[in-house]
């Protein structure tokens, strides 16, 4: 019982990870990235590039790739999302997913469809506390998440760069004349976003085995990111934490094939009582 | 040059604009006719074109003319599919009866998405479809009494009152006649109230509810209808492919139908056809490639020497068998559409008309879109 919950509680803050990130980019630029999970999906393989090809220690490779992800992440905003600034929000859908396609693409060419295993330190290691086992990987997963999400919180209240975001996320074009420069923040929100997704891969890694598809995850990070409501930070990550308990529990209490859905029906079913999820607003056009 | 005035409002209405337009809609039926004695080997991939015809316009219709994104289509098509195959090959009941009670079912399916959709607006609409087709995939596959499970299911050849259309000019017939109803039916509802109230909810939905629109019913009405069309498209492709397994339905199929109504052109039933079109031909014209392309390559290599020219060959060869190319390649035809020709193939094709018969007198700003940067601009 105690086992399943600290279980869900590591499956969970990898949602809310993915989660944090789509929320962000949604937050500040109102665009969906529907990528976010291949974006993870670059920053395991890079990760497990820079340990395995090159031999560099597991540090050195989580610092080079999460970087290495941000950038492209910058370069990717100011090269193709920038363009669609403005456009219909289904634009930007499409064209999410279409770059979603061509990433899985490159990593199958670059690193090959098979399916590979990132050597960290907290491998095969648990500590037994009060009769539960705690694998290390879990214990990773937990506490980088509380790390990155308190970081990231004074991040956006306490810098003026966060305060500028926050603005520039409101009103674009207010922030624009207010002298915000609204297309730097947007290239920083999304450096930001992508480094989140990379760190979500990085620590996910040993837990599931890396490959192409680990993309996929993403999609129920969206559950998780509804849930929470979409654009509210803490909420991502209840979310994440309740869609990866719901999905544990379900998986060992229900019927097979339930854990693989839980995630979606409990999308379904907020989005039709409560679209705005637990801690969001909902905009309403007035008249 | 010719001058498009509309003077009465039956004009408005018409299904073709003028007899031009229709003498050239009745040679295209003509063509297509004949297309079978001219192309024998391309039926099975033009037939495609035609299913996929049908589910173009099933997703312009929700997508592009009532402005609810489906990503969970392929669900649709999957619940078409296993539905007209269990009714015909378990249950015994005849093709026809059989592809309207999967029509039936499928639309059931739909407003029972449609319903919970009434709540949601944009993306959030498209990420519940696209939820509800990862769910119905996970039924598909475990539901083992009606779908057979992974094992998948083998679909007999459609035999119709009697007569059995194995022949692939049979069934391309079969596909175009399915296709021209389907948009026929389309037509004359998109030119109907219905079309325009769904048309009016795209546009503002506040605006068509105060104008009188029953938004929670015609937006249903939508799904439904849509979802009847994808159901017959699913009879149909379930005899195209000849075997059924869960996994065909995937989110990747789902993209490949928001790809054919992009890539023609959101907001025209031309679009969804082009757009089908494109999609189902790809494959085809990408596997001409994979055998012809490394070829050349070597050859023109070789100008400058033979080992070169050989290990070019050998290069681009490895290259373009990489199984993961395809959906990279779709992806990036995406991107590109939506960075430069945001209105697709027919918006490109109306520029095109537009530009000769204005001519000198075009304007590139006929086409520029409205940009929004405020939040309370986007709502609707």
């Amino acid at each position: 019982m105690l086992q399943l919950l600290l279980n869900g509680l590591a499956v969970g803050c990898i949602y809310g990870l993915v989660a944090l990130g789509f929320v962000l980019i949604y937050k500040a630029t109102e665009l969906v990235n529907f990528a976010q999970g291949d974006l993870m999906m670059l920053g395991a393989f890079t990760c497990y590039m820079f340990v395995v090809w090159y031999g560099a220690g597991y540090w050195l490779a989580f610092v080079l790739a999460v970087v290495t992800v941000a950038l492209f992440g910058a370069a990717l905003d100011s090269a193709v999302l920038r363009r669609v600034l403005g456009q219909p929000q289904f634009a930007v859908v499409m064209l999410t997913i279409g770059l979603g396609a061509i990433f899985r693409s490159f990593a199958s060419i670059v690193w090959g469809s098979e399916i590979y295993t990132l050597p960290t330190p907290f491998s095969a290691r648990a500590t037994r506390i009060a009769g539960v086992t705690i694998s290390h990987e879990y214990i990773s997963i937990i506490a980088g998440t509380v790390i990155l999400c308190a970081a990231l919180y004074a991040f956006f209240t306490f810098t003026r760069v966060g305060v500028a975001m926050q603005a520039a996320s409101q009103n674009q074009l207010a922030a624009y004349y207010m002298g915000i420069p609204v297309k730097r923040m947007f290239s920083l929100i999304w450096a930001i976003s992508a480094g989140v997704a990379a760190i979500a891969g990085i620590l996910l890694a040993p837990v599931s085995l890396i490959d192409i598809n680990l993309g996929f995850l993403g999609l129920k990070a969206f559950a998780a990111a509804v849930l929470g409501g979409f654009g509210s930070i803490p909420g991502a990550l209840a979310g994440g934490v309740t869609i990866g308990l719901i999905e544990l529990f379900s998986g060992a209490y229900l019927p097979q094939g339930v854990k693989d859905v839980a995630a979606y029906v409990v999308l379904l079913v907020v989005l039709a009582i409560r679209p705005q999820g637990m801690f969001g607003t909902i905009a309403r056009k007035k008249v | 040059m010719r001058f498009l005035l509309k003077t009465s409002y039956e004009q408005d209405l018409r299904l073709f604009r003028d007899a031009v337009q229709r003498n050239w809609y009745i040679a295209l039926g003509l063509a297509l006719l004949v297309l079978p004695a001219l192309v024998p080997t391309y039926l099975v991939d033009i037939s495609l074109v035609f299913i996929y015809g049908l589910c173009g316009v099933s997703l312009m219709v929700l997508a592009g003319y009532t402005g609810l994104v489906s990503l969970g289509h392929a669900a649709f098509l999957g619940i078409g599919a296993y539905a007209h195959v269990y009714f015909v090959q378990d249950l015994g009941l005849p093709w026809v009866i059989s592809v309207a009670l999967a029509a039936a079912v499928t639309a059931g399916a739909g407003v029972l998405v449609g319903l919970p959709a009434l709540r949601m607006t944009g993306v959030y609409l498209s990420i519940a479809t696209l939820a509800f087709a990862l769910i119905i995939q996970e039924v598909l596959t475990r539901w083992e009494r009606v779908t057979h499970g992974l094992k998948g299911r083998p679909v007999d050849k459609p035999v119709i009152f009697g007569v059995s259309l194995a022949h692939d000019a049979a069934f391309y017939f079969l596909c175009l006649a399915a296709l021209i109803g389907g948009l026929w039916l389309t037509a004359n509802l998109l030119r109907a109230p219905t079309g325009r109230a769904w048309v009016a909810i795209r546009d503002s939905e506040i605006a068509a509810q105060s104008m009188g629109v029953n938004r929670a019913r015609y937006k249903t009405l939508a799904f439904a209808y849509s979802a009847a069309l994808m159901g017959v498209a699913g009879a149909l492709f379930a005899h195209k492919v000849g075997f059924l397994a869960p996994d065909i339905f995937s989110v990747l199929l789902s993209i490949q139908f928001l790809l054919m109504v992009v890539v023609g052109g959101l907001g025209s039933l031309h679009g969804a056809l082009f757009g089908a079109a494109f999609v189902a031909l790809l494959p085809v014209l990408i596997s001409e490639a994979r055998d012809r392309v490394p070829a050349w390559a070597g050859q023109v290599v070789a100008l400058a020497g033979k080992d070169a020219g050989a290990a070019a060959f050998l290069g681009v060869d490895r290259f373009v068998k990489q199984p993961g190319l395809e959906p990279g390649l779709f992806g990036l035809i995406l991107v590109l559409f939506i960075l430069f020709e945001p209105l697709g193939v027919y918006g490109r094709w109306r520029k095109v008309q537009l530009y000769f018969s204005t001519f000198p007198l075009y304007k590139r700003a006929t086409f520029r879109r409205q940009k929004t940067y405020m939040r309370s601009e986007r709502l609707r």
